[in-house]
């Protein structure tokens, strides 16, 4: 069929969808994390009930296996941490308002920024093929430690399903090199007039810094990735000893490599991957407390400079991944120290939240009439309260004493959903909500959305909480059962059901929590669009008239000043295009 | 030996009882950062609120005050508890075993835990993993031409005496594994082609759980052992038994084989 005999609604959603404008891009990536978080979390929801009631069939399949089990932790893992909450923050919303928030009319490289989408779809689509090949999908957890994942003879899930991993996995690490130099020229390149460093909004230096990660960290992982697929097919040994006893079959290799090599070339990649999926929500959070806050950001070049600070020590961490997996003990106190020095470029950014939000009060006649605690505002109240409630165990984890204890517990399942999972989903709300209306042109509901944000706050710490104290206990990672055995090992971890009760129950609330969400998005959608006219009273240049959709032929924005420029009694505020000159009255 | 009316955990943060001598420090350093990282949760939240609620709007405040003296109070805390904390690592991790302590070797394979000891000669004999076989009773692939290897015990639970450095070596036969014993507060990777220690001296007599803490395959969860502490004594009787029986045993195949050499 012609593409002119095709009807126009037709035509024009082939054209969205074959698009290489930014927008189009952008909305392709939510799509492929909203497709990724929804399966993501339908996994764990089974993962958590058969945990809790292990007699249960599920409709329609039946009992869980512990292969399957593990084939869950595997694709939870890997769908939420690769396909949401690093594509969601860093590649969807970095295309949908980085080029406007720099003065951009576009990215770069627009031909390879469709291209990196695609090929992060065609990555979930190969990730998912694994469901459905003979032995399911790989059980070896999102790290894929050899030798478990170096041989079909280690267990069901190993052979094709584990190749599809890895081959879903480099495709990934591809796209988002892509995307990351796309991202980075843009930042170099293309910023507007007047638009200096100092004056990027700190979103913009959360996508850089995670962007320079993702230049270093997938490109690491991909060679990882290469080595393991050889070590798969072509019978070498980077990552396998000579000699290895699998399942009675003895297997020899040509050379005599190591799996510590994996964990370090993956930990090199893994350990930066998180700071990829929290720095964007970490920089947007300043800006929208700052934005309702109506205050300008204490120390906004130490924030700069702080982001930066933790994408540097970020890559310098890897080892506290593996204080009891054979690392040198000299190493253990090197990386130690290392990690324990990020927590204080975090406790600077926590406090710059806690001063922006001190004392924020107006009154009701404020000029600036926005709401101060709309929908955006309390999920980027609830990223500080979730980024320091897993931030403080973060230095606990950094002691390798006490790690030797709580490695590889729920407390490391703990730390790292409220950290990393929960900050970041609600980095990634924050964004929904406090930029609808640049995205599909409409405001979401208030009261919609204070119910999903309150119902997924108290649905997360109920979830997540409880976990330290059964990782405290002892709990293991990856236990397909907790019961039913016996032996003193049993006793310990059956002492934990009633908190694992507990878990489930609050995990399935915070999925049902979402469905407010999921109204509020139809319903919305249902309304007709509304012209708008920067609602929140933002500072930034994705706000400015006709950012979105600056024509060719338009004159480029210029930039005059800074963001978050407010008067002391957050009464007035100069936006960063309007054009003031020095001889008029500058706020103070 | 431990009663099971006893409650596996106690205390406010839901830790197992203690077991080992290097235990009681690394309670105490555990105890102290999660207090701290509770304390500091606390009033992170506390300042958000009263923050968020004070009915005055106030000036944006200097930022020695508000940033940089908050930073390096937090720096020096950091610092205090990084010290304390490296040093009782150095003092686990940095030198190895004592020379008199007891030598005890640990295997993973899926998806159990073997462990062997020297025996009389305090030797190990070396091992070859072609000739392991779980159905030749010889899972651990010990070479029967070496002689160190004869008179070596092979377990499938760790019994240990009470107030004795051990020192583990640990090895896996397969894939990844994790030794790890909570109430011992002990826990190592045994990794295949690599050997790697860990020494301790556990202290109170009782039954522990042994975990794997390394996803290793479908049977991860249930590739547990039991780690028996016994006192000094009831340790000797019982290692002099292992070492009667395992002698016995010695003597029946070699009569069987000799018997077999003459038809």
């Amino acid at each position: 069929m012609k593409p002119s005999t095709l009807r126009h609604p037709a035509r024009s959603l082939l054209h969205a969808i074959f698009s290489t404008h930014h927008r189009n891009v952008g909305f392709g990536y939510l799509a492929i994390s909203f497709i990724a978080v929804a399966i993501g979390t339908l996994l764990s929801l089974a993962m958590r009930l058969h945990l809790t009631w292990p007699a249960w069939h599920f409709p329609l399949h039946g009992l869980i296996l512990p292969e399957e089990y593990l084939a869950l932790v595997t694709m939870h893992g890997t769908l939420m941490l690769f396909f949401v909450l690093t594509v969601a923050p860093q590649s969807g919303f970095g295309n949908l308002i980085l080029p406007s928030q720099i003065g951009s009319r576009r990215m770069s490289f627009p031909r390879l920024n469709a291209l990196s989408m695609w090929l992060t779809a065609l990555a979930l689509a190969v990730l998912l093929a694994a469901f459905f090949v003979p032995g399911g999908a790989p059980m070896g957890g999102w790290t894929s430690l050899p030798p478990l994942s170096a041989t079909p003879l280690a267990g069901p899930g190993e052979g094709l399903g584990m190749d599809l991993w890895l081959a879903s996995i480099a495709i990934f690490c591809i796209a988002s090199t892509i995307s990351a130099t796309n991202t980075l020229t843009t930042i170099v390149k293309l910023r507007c007039n007047g638009m200096r460093w100092e004056r990027l909004p700190l979103t913009v230096w959360g996508w850089f810094t995670a962007a320079l990660l993702s230049v270093i960290a997938f490109s690491v992982l991909l060679a990882a990735i290469l080595l393991l697929f050889s070590d798969r097919h072509l019978h070498t040994g980077f990552f396998l000893p000579s000699n290895d006893l699998i399942n009675g079959v003895l297997l020899q290799h040509r050379g005599d490599g190591s799996p510590l090599l994996w964990l370090h070339l993956f930990w090199f990649f893994g350990h930066p991957e998180v700071y990829i999926a929290i720095l964007p929500g970490m920089g947007l959070t300043s800006m929208v407390l700052a934005n309702f806050s109506r205050r300008r950001i204490p120390g906004y070049r130490l924030m700069i400079l702080t982001t930066l600070l933790i994408g540097f020590l970020g890559i310098l961490v890897w080892g506290h991944h593996m204080f009891v997996a054979g690392l040198n003990p000299f190493a253990g106190t090197a990386f130690s120290i290392s990690t324990m020095a990020i927590a204080i470029p975090s406790f600077a950014k926590v406090v710059s939240w806690l001063t922006t939000v001190w004392g924020s009060h107006r009154t009701p006649s404020s000029a600036a009439a926005t709401s101060r605690f709309p929908t955006p505002m309390l999920f980027a109240l609830g990223f500080v309260s979730f980024f320091i409630a897993g931030g403080v165990s973060g230095p606990i984890l950094a002691q390798p004493i006490l790690d030797e204890y709580l490695h590889s517990t729920f407390f490391v399942v703990a730390h790292f959903h409220l950290i990393m999972s929960m900050a970041g989903l609600f980095g990634i709300f924050c964004a929904i909500y406090y930029w609808a209306p640049l995205l599909i042109h409409r405001t979401l509901s208030e009261p919609l959305g204070k119910l999903h944000f309150w119902g997924t706050l108290i649905g997360a710490y109920s979830t997540f909480l409880p976990m330290h104290f059964t990782g405290l206990a002892g709990e293991p990672r990856h236990y397909a059962q907790l019961n039913g055995l016996a032996g003193p090992g049993m006793t310990l971890l059956q002492s934990t059901m009633p908190l694992q009760r507990h878990i489930t129950i609050g995990a399935i609330g915070l999925a049902l929590a979402q469905l407010p969400f999921l109204l509020n998005l139809i319903l919305t959608l249902l309304r007709p669009a509304q012209p708008f006219d920067n609602p929140w009273n933002a500072t930034t240049l994705e706000w400015a008239p006709g950012s979105l959709n600056l024509h060719p032929s338009n004159q480029s924005p210029v930039v005059h000043r800074g963001p978050c420029q407010y008067t002391a009694s957050g009464e007035n505020f100069l936006t960063q295009w309007s054009e003031l000159t020095p001889s008029q009255p500058k706020p103070e | 030996m431990q009663a099971s009316s006893i409650p596996p955990t106690h205390g406010f943060w839901n830790l197992p009882v203690n077991a080992a001598r290097h235990g009681h420090v690394l309670d105490a350093q555990l105890l102290l950062n999660l207090w701290i990282a509770l304390a500091l949760l606390a009033l992170a939240h506390l300042i958000l609120f009263i923050g968020l609620a004070r009915r005055k709007r106030s000036r944006t405040p200097s930022l020695l005050l508000v940033e940089y003296l908050p930073i390096a109070a937090f720096t020096i805390l950091l610092a205090a508890l990084a010290t304390h904390s490296e040093r009782l690592w150095a003092t686990q991790r940095f030198t190895g075993a004592d020379l008199s302590a007891m030598q005890v070797e640990v295997t993973g394979m899926q998806f159990v835990w073997y462990f062997r000891y020297p025996g009389t000669d305090a030797a190990f004999g070396t091992t070859r993993l072609a000739l392991a076989s779980a159905a030749n009773a010889n899972p651990l692939g010990i070479d029967p031409t070496d002689p160190h290897g004869r008179d070596d015990i092979v377990t499938s639970q760790l019994v240990l005496p009470a107030n004795r450095e051990v020192d583990l070596t640990l090895h896996a036969q397969d894939v990844i594994h994790g030794f790890s014993v909570p109430q011992l507060r002990l826990k190592q990777d045994a990794t295949p082609g690599t050997t790697t220690h860990i020494h301790f001296t556990p202290e109170t007599p009782g039954d522990y759980a042994i975990l794997c803490t390394q996803v290793c395959g479908l049977g991860h969860y249930r590739m547990q052992a039991i780690l028996r502490v016994l006192p000094p004594a009831a340790f000797d009787a019982w290692l002099h038994t292992q070492e009667n029986l395992h002698a016995q045993e010695n003597l029946q195949a070699q009569t069987a084989s000799t018997t077999e050499a003459q038809p």
